[in-house]
């Protein structure tokens, strides 16, 4: 089977409208996260979030944007740059039959979904928008992708909650390797800074209430976290097969070893605090990328700042990797960009690739008071060592979803 | 009541935003989907924009009818006289 490697990152965050901005302010500690400047968040209980730093209807052309919900905009930004980094926007670096997509999202296109049900309400059924449908449905980023660079080896959306974008990248993976495509563009999209999924959250208590302080807000593994925030934006890989790589000469920047999936089976909602779905996870994707747990020298948690999901990861990852648990350098950049759900796998993709080219940790920043959890926590930027090393990417999501994605140094 | 020149101008304006062709290019003469390119969703956005702005009202059957830019703005002066 051929071996996966990543040629080209694209992302549009909190911290940054493209890679080089996102990746140098989550090396400096910066946050994403500020109070929530629309009117209608006066009467919600949290009233904060990371929204992007740059608006894709500043970047888009405007008829495309506005054809496009908020998510697909940000899914095209993301994929365009990651196209053009991977030195494939000249447009024959690929045989569009051997092109596929693999774009997901967590929510879907909830702004066009509640905003043509407003208009519904206020104006009638004759002024809903003819577009409000292939805008909300899930799989419009992916196909506006695919539109975009012109992939005809399929387009997926794999769904399944905060764990999307990894899922996105494990199937991209699984792509290459059957022969299916030679090239994937892969990643995650979200856009539900909007008060409906902002309530919603906030009633499951899923929500960090520190609004008074929205930059210290998420706090990973500290003892005063008290929920997750918010984030929206896109980040999306290129992966190809390393002979198709080789063959047109591309940058590579890491190989994506392989992936494991699991689910929990415990509750629809809450991570099973054993750990035992996780574990799983971790261990498949070692095992599926010919790594031992001592080849691992950095892990990308998913830890989102929730009170049970944070401890229950730790514990994953110390069952996983068992005595060599203490040698990874653990960080969750979530303390900066807040919880993306189904971009935040693939943002973090970003990061951990980036982390293995340039052998550099991102801290975990607002960790002022640690949980003991056994692991080398990152409480600030940190060095990896040199050599051959490997990451891993954890992403989990609500419904029981396990997903993680291993990562080699080049 | 509107002239048709009005109509014309404020038509184009609708399809500039709504198709992005300058609303210069949205002369009489054009077919919507052969010379302007609009496909057949913005059709349906521009034609629902149109009976807001001139207070009309446009049934599908009609609109298969509305090849050109001049058979729109015909069809809106007549039916904003009626």
């Amino acid at each position: 089977m051929s071996r996966v490697v990543v040629t080209g990152l694209g992302a549009t965050s909190p911290l940054g409208g493209d890679v080089a901005s996102t990746w140098s302010a989550l090396l400096s500690g910066q946050s994403g996260v500020d109070t929530v400047k629309h009117e209608w968040a006066a009467d919600l209980p949290t009233q904060i979030a990371a929204e992007v730093a740059v608006d894709p209807g500043d970047v888009l052309d405007r008829v495309q944007a506005r054809r496009l919900d908020r998510s697909g905009q940000l899914a095209l930004v993301a994929a365009l740059e990651a196209w053009s980094d991977a030195g494939l926007a000249g447009g024959d670096g690929v045989d569009s039959e051997r092109l596929a997509v693999a774009c997901a999202s967590g929510i879907g296109g909830v702004h066009t979904l509640l905003s043509n049900y407003d208009t519904l309400l206020e104006k009638g059924p004759r002024r809903v928008s003819p577009l409000a449908i292939p805008m909300l449905m899930p799989n419009g980023p992916a196909a506006s992708i695919g539109l975009a660079v012109g992939a005809k080896a399929g387009v997926h959306t794999p769904v399944s909650a905060c764990a999307s974008g990894n899922e996105a990248l494990s199937l991209a993976i699984d792509l290459i390797r059957l022969g299916r495509a030679d090239v994937v563009i892969a990643g995650g999209t979200e856009a539900a800074i909007h008060p409906l999924p902002m309530a919603a959250f906030g009633q499951m208590r899923a929500l960090s209430r520190r609004n008074d302080a929205p930059a210290r807000a998420s706090r990973p593994w500290d003892k005063e976290r008290d929920g997750f925030v918010l984030g929206e934006g896109a980040a999306v890989l290129v992966l190809e097969s390393e002979e198709h790589a080789k063959a047109r000469g591309a940058r590579v920047y890491a190989v994506a070893a392989g992936a494991g999936v699991t689910a929990d089976s415990h509750d629809i909602a809450q991570p099973d605090p054993s750990g035992l779905g996780a574990t799983r996870a971790i261990k498949q994707a070692l095992e599926r990328s010919d790594l031992s747990p001592a080849d691992i020298a950095h892990v990308n948690a998913h830890a989102t700042s929730t009170p049970q999901g944070d401890v229950a990861e730790a514990l994953a990852i110390r069952q996983a990797l068992g005595a060599d648990s203490g040698q990874a350098v653990v960080t969750s950049t979530k303390s900066m960009t807040g919880h993306l759900l189904g971009a935040a796998g693939a943002l973090e993709a970003v990061a951990t690739v980036l982390a293995l080219q340039q052998r550099v940790s991102p801290p975990t920043i607002n960790l002022e008071d640690p949980e003991d959890v056994g692991l080398d926590l990152a409480t600030e930027r940190r060095a990896l060592p040199g050599g051959d090393i490997a990451a891993l990417n954890n992403s989990f999501g609500f419904g029981g979803h396990n997903v993680t994605v291993a990562f080699t140094s080049v | 009541m509107a002239t048709k020149t009005d109509i014309q101008a404020d038509l184009a304006t609708i399809v500039e935003e709504i198709a992005g062709i300058p609303a210069s290019q949205v002369q009489p003469e054009k077919q919507f989907i052969d010379d302007l390119d609009v496909d057949s969703l913005s059709m349906v956005e521009i034609v629902v924009a149109a009976e807001e702005r001139f207070g009309v009202r446009i049934p599908d059957d009609d609109v298969k009818g509305l090849r050109t830019v001049g058979d729109a703005v015909d069809y809106i002066e007549r039916a904003s006289a009626a």
